[in-house]
């Protein structure tokens, strides 16, 4: 029997998933829904487009014949608003029931939006998720703008970058008292500032918006910012409604397991509405990266078409640039740290129970993947020079034997 | 499907081959005006130390995790060659986070760079290869699609 899939949403999640069940299954029919109105893009472009580094036909994540050529139908504009798991169906907005044999929910996030007080009084605002935000966003700034952007997490900063040379000036504030904290400690994240600062960004930090008065935040340290734009970038939330309330586990994100599957049979989850395992920690969370969504889209994908996969090697890391400083971290900041400063770089590597469990990297990013790799494979510290690693990520300081099967053979 | 395979215990530490492939890919027929006074920005690098040294190239990984994790959608797998699309890249420098080889780099722009084995300059075959004098690096076939 010919095999019905269908995906929910049609992010870079969703994409991996048809190329996974394509890789196993060349006939099954597979339907995609999509809210949004655009081919797969990438997503972490937005910022790059206003900044004028890409544009919209680079945007795209795939070919043009794409769909063509992978035979997905895509429902563009149409929302799912219920999994039916009796009949195997999913309900859209408009009422049409799409019967599935496999289901994956890549549904993505939502901008999260806290109710700060007189937030409707404010005319001007966005979110920053979508290429549609960034489209709307970029119609509205005006060479003598003056942005308040909500949120010094990697959303409202790489915004802040990719505008500020289109607008009078741009503002930041954040509850937290540096900048990108989920990922950076107070040393690593006060260089960024600094940066930032150079470049001609203010910040108010450890401070957060009392209350909107039109074009006018009143902000809980006492100062007072007036704005023409709002950009709110505070945080995200998994979007997890359509499997809870189709009785599937959720946490802070979808319950999956390493092959993908939900707790609801025939349902399988991936991307930034997920709650997997770190590796690196060992606790499940939230992981909402590009290359995750697309290892587990893959991975569904491989098992819905019946085939075997396994994705048991995810961990948190970033690479971001922000104005030529490049920023990498990995793993998680636990055990016994080795710092190494100049001028220009920062390292800070974290070890615990003979592994390399996360790092920090301002500037000095080279070969960087070979610290990643350690973290993912669980190397242990003793197998290799970890001395001469220490100083520099190199394979030099892996035992020959492992060298030769690297270099030597087909990886 | 040929790769660019070494031998460690051949090499000589001349970095030969980092000139050979920034000369493969400047575009230019005149190695003095390609080269000379030039940092250069070749897309494999010798590493090691006073007891052994090799170079690394991409290894054109069977299941590339630099494909799956670039936020551009720059870099793709063709007839089993690992691909840059330099025009897509906006230099994010995921792949370098990923690699696990430490076969990639920025150009001096920063733009990624990366091994195509010369399929498309006008060397044709591995530059670096081509040019080793001690036949520490070869191009060939072992095993697999
Ligand atoms: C500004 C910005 C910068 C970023 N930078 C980076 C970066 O540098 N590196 C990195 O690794 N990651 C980055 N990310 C994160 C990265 O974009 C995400 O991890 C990735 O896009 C997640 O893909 P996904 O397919 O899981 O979800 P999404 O891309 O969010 O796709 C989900 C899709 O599902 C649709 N959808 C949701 N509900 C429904 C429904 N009920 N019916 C129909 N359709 C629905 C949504 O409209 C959406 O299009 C960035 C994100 C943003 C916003
Ligand atoms: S760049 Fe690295 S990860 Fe990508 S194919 Fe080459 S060796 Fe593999
Ligand atoms: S630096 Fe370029 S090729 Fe590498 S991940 Fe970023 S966009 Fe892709």
């Amino acid at each position: 029997m010919m095999k019905k899939y269908v995906i929910i949403g049609n992010g870079v999640a969703s994409a991996a998933c048809i190329e996974g069940i394509r890789s196993a299954d060349r006939d099954g029919r597979i339907t995609v829904i999509s809210e949004e109105k655009h081919e797969v893009y990438c997503r972490p472009l937005i910022s790059y487009y206003l900044e004028g580094k890409t544009d919209l036909a680079h945007m795209r994540y795939r070919s043009e014949d794409y769909y063509e050529r992978t035979g997905a139908e895509v429902l563009y504009g149409r929302k799912a608003v219920r999994i039916r798991t009796a009949d195997q169906t999913v309900e859209l907005e408009d009422g049409t029931h799409i019967p599935y044999t496999e289901l994956c929910v890549a549904a993505g996030s939502s901008p999260f939006v806290p109710p700060f007080a007189g937030l409707s009084s404010v005319k001007t605002k966005f979110s920053f998720m979508t290429l549609d935000d960034a489209l709307a966003l970029e119609k509205a700034l005006k060479p003598e703008s003056r942005v308040l952007i909500v949120g010094a997490g990697l959303i409202g900063l790489k915004c802040a970058e990719g505008i500020l040379k289109r607008v009078g000036s741009v503002t930041v504030c954040d509850l937290a008292d540096r900048v990108l904290s989920s990922i950076l400690d107070a040393d690593c994240a006060a260089l960024v500032q600094q940066h930032l600062e150079a470049q001609g960004i203010r910040f108010f930090l450890n401070d957060s918006v009392g209350h909107f008065e039109e074009n006018t935040a009143y902000m809980t340290g006492g100062a007072v910012v007036p704005f023409d734009t709002l950009v709110l970038a505070v945080g995200v939330r998994a979007n997890t409604a359509l499997l809870k309330e189709a009785g599937g586990e959720v946490g802070r994100g979808i319950v999956v397991d390493e092959r993908m599957r939900t707790s609801a049979d025939h349902i399988w989850a991936a991307g930034d509405c997920t709650e997997g395992m770190d590796s690196s920690s060992g606790r499940p969370r939230v992981i909402a990266i590009l290359p995750n969504a697309y290892m587990q889209g893959f991975t569904a994908g491989v098992n819905m078409a019946g085939e075997s996969a396994v994705f048991d090697q995810a961990i948190p890391m970033n690479s971001i640039g922000f104005f030529g400083m490049h920023v990498m971290t990995a793993g998680v900041c636990e055990g016994e740290m080795y710092e190494e400063r100049t001028a220009d770089s920062l390292k800070r590597l974290f070890m615990k129970d003979d592994l390399l469990k996360g790092f920090i990297l301002i500037g000095g990013n080279e070969r960087a993947g070979i610290y990643t790799s350690m973290i993912r494979e669980k190397t242990p510290l003793s197998s290799v020079n970890f001395d001469l690693l220490k100083q520099a990520a190199t394979t030099a300081a892996f035992p020959a034997e492992i060298r030769r099967k690297k270099f030597g053979g087909v990886v | 499907m040929k790769r660019v395979y070494v031998n460690e215990a051949w090499c000589l530490a001349c970095h030969l081959c980092e000139y050979n492939c920034a000369f493969a890919n400047s575009g230019l027929s005149d190695m003095v005006l390609a080269l000379k006074g030039k940092s250069i920005y070749p897309r494999i690098h010798v590493e090691g130390d006073e007891k052994i040294s090799y170079a690394v190239s991409c290894r054109h990984c069977e299941d590339p995790i630099c494909v799956r994790s670039c936020i551009a959608g720059a870099l793709s797998k063709e007839d089993g060659v690992i691909r840059i699309d330099r025009e897509k890249c906006v230099g994010c420098f995921t792949c370098i986070l990923v690699c696990p080889y430490g076969a990639l780099a920025p150009d001096k722009d920063g733009v990624m760079q990366k091994c195509e084995l010369c399929l498309q300059n006008s060397s044709g075959e591995p530059a670096c290869v081509k040019g080793c004098p001690n036949r520490a690096i070869v191009y060939e076939e072992r095993g697999e699609a």
